[in-house]
């Protein structure tokens, strides 16, 4: 396979969980303006997801701090500036797609293009029209269309894992960096850990990976920070966690080392492991003890070199 | 008055005996019907063209025309004939050109529109390419004015387009019209693919071992016929590569694979000489690939077609192809060339100039119908801004009658109507030279226009012949 195909087809799996992220995201946004204004208004939960979307300075060169819904919107779905918006990320993806076109098949691309054609329409439309959960269920609906035609109809082949590979790092990054969030939220207010604050955070994360009902199906109870953070780290049932999407990039990584032999280097697949294999060294006390926001740096920091091994490994097309 | 193709002496003609009462017996509900579903069935398959500097929706359609034009088989062979002979002679030329020159020292060609000419290209002089092919695929453009009348417009000796269209067209009309197929005798033109990579993989180099690969390369999928060249590499089972997949090491050409380096033996590029190799031609090329004609040249790859192809087709060479089919094949031409007055002679300038109005006037290396005058539909202010043009660079400039373009039946919003066509077969030259039976026929959608390029308000049709 060509390397800017397997480079297409996994930044195509990657732009696919990122569209999805931003809806996340845009749930959550709509869910803050909905609290009560306090003192501090809202604007500190905002700025802490747009934080961990790393885009905190952009959203305020653009909006400032008007903080409502029809901007947050704007910004998380619509907008062409903000390259993890829903729209930049789907018409991304649908340009991989198009480049590599031969290499899906038709149900992969119909599905693709379907979501980019009804997105046209959907910006041609009054805002008025359009309202959050519209939006989220939009992107969501068609994330699972495209996503169940590449299982049902896609060649078990290279291509496949590295569209697979794609949407597992990317998860895991996204899902980590939401994580992060409660970093930012708490550090300036630590006398708030365990307060009843606290825990209405933890279910802000919760709801923003679409995880809220599946937590009580699997910890029941109380929502705690040791049950969430064990949930989305450590949990290999939780679809999003950190140790399943780590787990899948491996999985991923050894069919195509098994596919390539010895003669193609396996630097990924071996950090990937190494990764894991750390991962599940930890319980969930070692990490809190560890320091949570410690903990996840070294994990996106391990994402982000898995990643680059990716590209050294297949897409370089190395001499 | 042009020929219609379908009446004649007010009698329906018999390729089109069938047709016309299929026509007469769709409702026009129905018939509105299809024509939504093949819009969906193509926007869908993605086949969509950009027309350049007219921006725009990007993803625009090529209008398609149900009503098929049809051949006779008779009819066929005789063009078939006459397009192979035209092909194998504009083949001869260039390696001629680029060899003895025999053409010129015989003075039947002046030496100073072959050597001088743009495209001529001195990096291969001297150099056979495998089985002594330049243009492997030659589109010629041909044009009908009577019964038995036909006449090039023009040769594509370089990346002819456009047969994505014919094997599409065809796709569409056998699934929404399966009965015609039934009830008729049309010949297949789908063995296309499969004749192109057999062609391609005819003229490997001989440093090739083993089977040889095959790839594709554009230019990228922001070109407009991005859509052609994935088609094609699918349908051939080739890899679509662009330059940057590409690079020279040790005399040969790899591509970047995800298995690392992959050597490439064929090149078919759909991309123009000057960017095909920055270290040789343009510098500024992104396209390209560094070193590519030094391979070329120790015969470490081959390159479909070959650089400097396109000395055959500019439309200045294009008066003298009756002279080459004469000269190396001892033959008569088949297919007649439209009268050309050239510019820089003398006399054809003085009488072009007085009768612009009747004329059609191309610029020498224009394509798709930009950069051209034609008379009879133009304003005088328009004809005296073209005569301004022509003065500053008169060599620049041909010019040709207006022809009286044939009609095909096509359906109009008030049914259906004469409209003016032109036809594009593909013919491959390697081991052999083949043509599939069918061609691309572009039509000419406004009423009166005689103007088929997609750029300005043309359509597409299937093309049939009909075995008798």
């Amino acid at each position: 396979m060509l390397s800017r195909t397997a480079s297409n087809l996994f930044w195509m799996g990657r732009h696919l969980e990122r569209a999805e992220t931003a809806a996340r995201l845009l749930d959550v946004g709509a869910r803050i303006t909905l609290l009560p204004n306090t003192e501090e208004g809202y604007r500190n939960e905002w700025e802490s997801l747009l934080r961990a979307s790393g885009a905190q300075n952009d959203f305020a060169e653009h909006y400032g701090d008007r903080i409502n819904q029809e901007n947050i919107e704007s910004w998380l779905f619509f907008d062409k500036e903000n390259h993890s918006s829903v729209a930049s990320c789907i018409e991304r993806a649908r340009e991989s797609g198009r480049i590599v076109r031969t290499a899906l098949t038709n149900q992969v691309w119909d599905a693709l293009n379907t979501a980019f054609q009804e997105l046209r329409q959907l910006k041609a439309r009054p805002r008025a029209e359009l309202d959050t959960a519209l939006l989220t269920d939009f992107t969501t609906r068609h994330g699972a269309t495209v996503r169940g035609a590449i299982n049902a109809t896609q060649l078990r082949n290279d291509g496949w894992h590295f569209i697979n590979l794609g949407y597992s790092l990317e998860r895991a990054d996204a899902t980590s960096r939401l994580l992060d969030v409660k970093y930012y939220v708490l550090l300036p207010r630590v006398e708030f850990v365990g307060s009843g604050l606290d825990n209405y955070q933890w279910q802000v994360i919760l709801r923003a990976l679409s995880a809220h009902r599946a937590f009580h199906w699997a910890y029941g109870g109380e929502v705690t920070a040791t049950k969430v953070a064990d949930f989305l780290i450590l949990n290999g049932e939780s679809p999003r966690s950190l140790l399943t999407s780590l787990y899948e990039a491996v999985w991923n990584l050894d069919g195509l080392t098994r596919r390539y032999g010895e003669s193609v280097p396996s630097t990924a697949s071996v950090s990937a492991r190494k990764t894991l294999e750390q991962l599940m060294a930890r319980d969930i006390d070692a990490i809190f003890d560890e320091g949570l926001h410690e903990f996840l740096s070294w994990f996106i920091s391990e994402i982000s070199v898995i990643s680059n091994a990716v590209h050294d490994d297949y897409f370089s097309g190395r001499m | 008055m042009s020929y219609n193709e379908m009446i004649e002496s007010g009698e329906v003609r018999p390729p089109y005996a069938m047709l016309s009462d299929w026509v007469a017996s769709m409702p026009a509900e129905m018939r509105q019907m299809k024509q939504a579903e093949a819009e969906a069935l193509f926007r869908r398959i993605g086949i969509t063209f950009a027309v350049y500097g007219e921006g725009g929706d990007p993803d625009r359609l090529i209008p398609f025309d149900m009503v098929p034009r049809v051949f006779m088989q008779s009819e066929w062979r005789k063009l078939e004939r006459g397009i192979k002979q035209r092909a194998r002679a504009l083949n001869a030329f260039l390696r001629d050109v680029y060899s003895r020159g025999e053409i010129v020292r015989a003075g039947r060609i002046p030496a100073r529109l072959v050597y001088e000419n743009a495209a001529y290209e001195k990096a291969v002089v001297g150099f056979v390419p495998p089985r002594g092919v330049f243009s492997h695929i030659v589109g010629i453009d041909i044009v009908r004015t009577g019964r038995d009348d036909f006449y090039v417009l023009e040769d594509n000796c370089r990346t002819p387009s456009g047969v994505s269209y014919m094997l599409e067209n065809r796709e569409i009309m056998m699934r929404m019209f399966p009965g015609l197929f039934r009830n008729n005798r049309i010949e297949p033109v789908d063995q296309y693919p499969e004749l192109l990579r057999r062609t391609l993989a005819s003229v490997a180099p001989a440093k090739c071992e083993g089977a040889p690969t095959i790839v594709i390369l554009t230019p990228g999928h922001f070109n407009s016929a991005y859509y052609e060249h994935s088609f094609l590499a699918n349908l051939m089972g080739v890899e679509l590569v662009e330059g940057s997949d590409l690079f020279v090491d040790g005399g040969f050409v790899y591509m970047r694979t995800t298995q690392g380096p992959k050597r490439v033996d064929v090149i078919y590029r759909r991309i123009d000489d000057p960017f095909l190799d920055p270290l040789c031609f343009r510098k500024d090329s992104m396209l390209g690939v560094p070193g590519l004609m030094d391979v070329y040249r120790s015969g470490g790859v081959s390159i479909a077609s070959a650089p400097g192809a396109g000395v055959a087709d500019d439309k200045a060479i294009y008066t003298f192809v009756p002279e080459m089919i004469r000269f190396y094949l001892g033959e008569e031409p088949l297919l007649q060339n439209v009268q050309t007055w050239t510019l820089w002679k003398d006399d054809d300038y003085k009488y072009v100039m007085a009768n612009l109005k009747d004329l059609v006037v191309k610029e020498v290396h224009g394509s798709g119908g930009y950069g051209m005058l034609i008379g009879p539909k133009a304003t005088k202010e328009e004809i005296a801004k073209f005569a301004e043009l022509i003065k500053a660079n008169p060599s620049n400039y041909i010019a040709q009658p207006t022809l009286a373009l044939s009609t095909s039946p096509t359906f109009v919003a008030e049914g259906i109507a004469p409209r003016h066509v032109d036809l594009r077969p593909y013919c491959l030259c390697g081991d052999r030279v083949e043509l599939v039976p069918g061609g691309l026929t572009r039509v000419a959608l406004r009423e009166g226009s005689l103007v088929v390029n997609s750029s300005q308000g043309g359509g597409v049709k299937d093309t049939w012949v009909l075995t008798e």
